[in-house]
């Protein structure tokens, strides 16, 4: 093997796969430095955005068509190539991850902002960097961005208030008279604490704690500046006390007092509290953080829950702390961990590209792919995000990533062709090459045959470049769609 | 509950891949189906359909005042006449073809479907539904069950789920239902040309026929692979069908389309999953829900337009469900948010159309025994489950007491 397992492991769940040269660079490093690394990506620049549309890197394409200049804060599929720009090419990729954790975790679908505002201010909430906004705003996946280690409660304070959430869940009409309870439940059931942890009239108690956390629109509708931002409308707010069922205050208190209208916003802000200082949400985001670095193959053990729990406890929700103990923990170091996770449609087609290469391909052709894989980014299927683990996987989307192999392995014939020119005296000698260079789980033997078998099939083999230029891009196609690749 | 479905497609992979075999055909499943060529088509109202707004007590005096915005008028309904206690029911008014099927006595609602203490979570509501059980969601769903009742083993297009996401009510524990949401794509790429495309597709047959089975999950996934390999040429004669009348343009009408080129050009597919969202009005619906209503009924009547072309109707039950119903006042964002009962309807040739069950009285009186909550929610009078049973024992032909794991029979509507 070229590469350390271990490293290689790292760089595909704190990451998106690697680059031979990346998997090098990090093997430089060493595995528990290489952690640190990951987690301190502060000290890292993030550059990336500016390589966007130079040579050496993946290509993107305006979808407007060429009529105006690649807009990914106005247009959503420029959106959509950038994020994906970021995940193949980013020096920070656990920062890139943790977005894509956020996402799934707060899903908001740009679709239903969209038919309420239209796709550019839709696409600005969802995506615009500050620098991109009139009022230097961020959109919600920048949110993420930003908070994507730092304090837990921060982050879910920010959520409550983001222009975005504030459509997908219709907390701009939530109004003393009329309480909207949409986000008050999701808040608790899937941000936080959930099911079973709270009853129905925490929820209408928490639909009367954000009235009139609402939104105001700056400019006029025809105004090319105008945005859409938070506003605390002290005159719709509910005054009165509300009572739950679990503790609000760390004296056990479960009542938020009753407050004059200037002051209503520190009911969200003590709720909010609450929710984090919760015992079940360490505990659940220490679930749900097994199942996305570690295993969906295994279930978490009481032990490892309650240390991250703890860890996430002790230091006050701030979420490096936890995932820095959750990558060095001894079950994510663990062989047996190994594979032990269903790749996203995101994570796969990022690390086929890693590992196959990218020349003259645009991320646009990516995008349809995605989407029939089953994740179309910024379009989750519902609140409660896309469903994971085997669940990604039916007969269409298993189709589908078959042929975006297919796709890429066609557009990166001649690269292809050219590496395993000189790799392939037998066709053992070349697929073990392929072998070292993409990384999927272990080929068993009768997989392992087949895919000799098909080197050899059709003619006799000769190794020779007019048959290396069909058979090369064919095994890789293979590879990379067999379902021991679709596990990172 | 994101947790429990995983864990269940966990523990269930295990079970799949020592069940999984080989795909039968057509003359094999029709044998084993005693020749019979029922097929069901559930359609699913992703969100939680507001069924007072699709079957309208429009004479209730507290439908105004608790819906000053929202309540459908009088004038404005089609009215379909009266339940078994009297009151006076209208569809909203853009079902004009739901009512035409009404009129041909071929459409069956049924008031006030649910169970007991109904979940408000879009998520633990729809696995109670999909599992048949409102005590543990875990497990294979109901249509997955019966699927797992067909000796001895099942063609993996048996079942064709139209949505991109595999249903809950789909989970089987020995076959792989197939998602296809478009037959046209639906086909085996490749790099390269013709001839060396077919050596690759043999090759990723063959790959995917190994069920290692210590490996239950790369199991899983080489079924997935093994069911689309086996039915891609299937599914190709169906994106090839014409139908006899124009859908429109839309998800939920292109996939009802799929449904009719399955039948019509008899793959051997008899359960069909369709759904379309939208459903979670929690805010301007006075403006969206007439929408929804124009995409379910356009859709629908094409589909029956086109089946009663081909003389499918009598060989076809349509069955519509959604999560839960809606509050019945109206919020102050101009929708209303989670409630409890709702409306199922069935629909087919053989249907026994009519209005099944009771209306509630909408008078918020904390007493109202058709209410529950406070009054402020619709309460079940009739339990899902035997809504399903019927469909179970009466068109499927399967024993819904082992399916459903229970009796569910007593007080089933017999709409079949």
């Amino acid at each position: 093997m070229n590469s350390d397992p271990r490293i290689q492991h790292l760089l595909r769940r704190a990451g998106f796969g690697a680059s031979v040269a990346e998997a090098a660079a990090f093997a430089e490093i060493g595995f528990l430095p290489a952690i640190e690394v990951l987690v301190d990506y502060h000290r890292t620049p993030d550059e990336v955005d500016q390589f966007i549309g130079q040579g050496g890197y993946a290509g993107v394409t305006p979808s407007s068509g060429g009529m105006e200049p690649f807009s990914p804060a106005t247009i959503v599929n420029d959106a959509r190539q950038r994020w994906l720009f970021r995940m193949l090419h980013t020096h920070r990729p656990l920062q890139e991850k943790m977005v894509l954790f956020w996402h799934q975790h707060f899903a908001t679908a740009y679709s239903k902002i969209a038919n309420a505002v239209g796709g550019v201010l839709a696409t600005q909430m969802m995506a615009a960097k500050r620098s991109e906004h009139p009022a230097g705003l961020p959109g919600q996946i920048e949110l993420f961005r930003e908070l994507a280690l730092p304090n837990f409660r921060d982050l879910l304070f920010e959520v409550a208030r983001d222009p975005a959430m504030l459509f997908w869940l219709d907390g701009r009409l939530n109004t003393r008279a009329r309480p909207q309870e949409n986000f008050a439940r999701e808040v608790m059931e899937l941000f936080t604490i959930g099911v079973g942890q709270f009853t129905e009239s925490d929820v209408y108690a928490g639909a009367r704690v954000f009235t009139g956390w609402n939104l105001q629109r700056i400019g006029e509708p025809r105004d090319p500046g105008t945005f859409y931002q938070f506003l605390y409308n002290g005159a719709q707010h509910d005054t009165g006390a509300k009572t739950f069922s679990f503790p609000i205050y760390t004296n056990g208190n479960k009542t938020i007092p009753a407050r004059a209208e200037s002051g209503g916003m520190e009911d969200g802000r003590d709720l909010i509290a609450a929710l984090a200082r919760h015992p079940e949400t360490g505990r659940r985001l220490a679930r749900k953080l097994w199942g996305f670095f570690i295993s969906e193959i295994q279930p978490p053990s009481d032990a490892f829950v309650a240390r991250i729990a703890t860890a996430y406890t002790q230091s006050d929700c701030h979420m490096a702390s936890v995932v820095r103990a959750v990558l060095s923990s001894p079950e994510f170091d663990s062989p047996s961990s190994y594979f032990s996770r269903f790749s996203w449609p995101a994570e796969y087609v990022a690390r086929a590209l890693k590992e196959l290469g990218y020349t003259g391909f645009t991320l646009n052709r990516a995008l349809n792919p995605l989407s029939n894989m089953g994740q179309q980014l910024f379009e989750p299927p519902d609140v409660n995000g896309w469903e994971r683990g085997a669940g990604w996987f039916t007969t269409a989307s298993m189709l589908a990533r078959m042929n975006f192999a297919a796709t890429l392995t066609s557009s990166q014939r001649a690269d292809i062709a050219a590496v395993a020119g000189g790799q392939g005296p037998t066709p053992e000698a070349l697929l073990s090459f392929f072998l070292d260079r993409v990384t999927p789980s272990r080929f068993e033997p009768p997989a392992y045959d087949t895919l000799l078998e098909y080197l050899r099939s059709g003619g006799a083999w000769t190794g020779g470049a007019s048959q290396l230029r069909v058979k090369a891009p064919g095994l890789l196609h293979l590879i990379v769609g067999s379902s021991e690749y679709q596990f990172v | 509950m994101t947790l429990s479905r995983r864990d269940f497609v966990r523990g269930g992979i295990a079970a799949f891949s020592l069940g999984f075999e080989a795909p039968r055909f057509l003359c094999d499943i029709a044998l084993a189906q005693g020749a019979s060529f029922r097929s069901l088509v559930v359609v699913y109202l992703a969100g939680g359909n507001d069924s007072l707004s699709m079957l309208v007590p429009y004479r209730d005096p507290s439908l105004q005042t608790r819906r000053p915005t929202l309540a459908v008028p009088a004038g404005q309904v089609l009215q379909i006449g009266r339940d078994g206690a009297g009151n006076e029911l209208g569809l909203h008014p853009r079902l004009t073809g739901l009512r035409a099927m009404f009129n041909e006595g071929r459409l069956a609602l049924v008031q006030r479907t649910g169970y007991a203490n109904s979940s408000r979570s879009h998520f633990e509501g729809t696995d109670i539904w999909s599992t048949a059980n409102p005590l543990s969601t875990q497990g294979p769903g109901w249509l997955g069950r019966y699927l797992d009742t067909i000796p001895p083993t099942l063609d993996p297009l048996f079942g064709w789920n139209t949505a991109s996401e595999t249903p809950h009510a789909l989970l089987s524990r020995l076959v792989a239902v197939p998602s296809i949401t478009n037959p046209a794509s639906y086909a085996f790429g490749s790099p390269n040309s013709a001839a060396e495309a077919e050596l690759e597709r043999a090759a990723a047959a063959r790959m995917s026929s190994h069920l290692p089975s210590q490996r239950p999950h790369l199991a899983f996934v080489n079924a997935s692979m093994q069911s689309a390999l086996a039915t891609l040429d299937r599914v190709a004669t169906v994106g090839t069908y014409v139908p006899a009348v124009t859908y429109p343009n839309n998800g939920f009408a292109l996939a009802l389309r799929a449904v009719a080129g399955a039948l019509v050009t008899q793959i051997g597919t008899r359960i069909f999953w369709v759904q379309t969202g939208g459903y979670d009005t929690h805010a301007s619906q006075a403006g969206t829900y007439p929408n929804l209503m124009g995409t379910l009924n356009d859709g629908l009547t094409a589909f029956y337009q086109d089946l009663g072309s081909h003389g499918l109707l009598n060989d076809t039950l349509i069955l519509q469900f959604s999560e839960f119903g809606r509050r019945i006042n109206e919020n102050g964002s101009g929708g209303t948010d989670h409630g409890a009962g709702s409306v199922m309807m069935a629909i087919g040739g053989q249907v026994r159309g009519g209005i099944y069950g009771t209306a509630p009285s909408l008078a918020p009186d904390p007493s109202n025994p058709t209410l529950e909550n406070n009054g402020t929610d619709v309460r079940y009078e009739t339990d899902f489950r035997s809504v399903y049973a019927c469909v179970i024992d009466r068109w499927l032909g399967a024993d819904s007491a082992s399916i459903l794991g229970g009796d569910f029979r007593n007080g089933s509507p017999e709409f079949l």
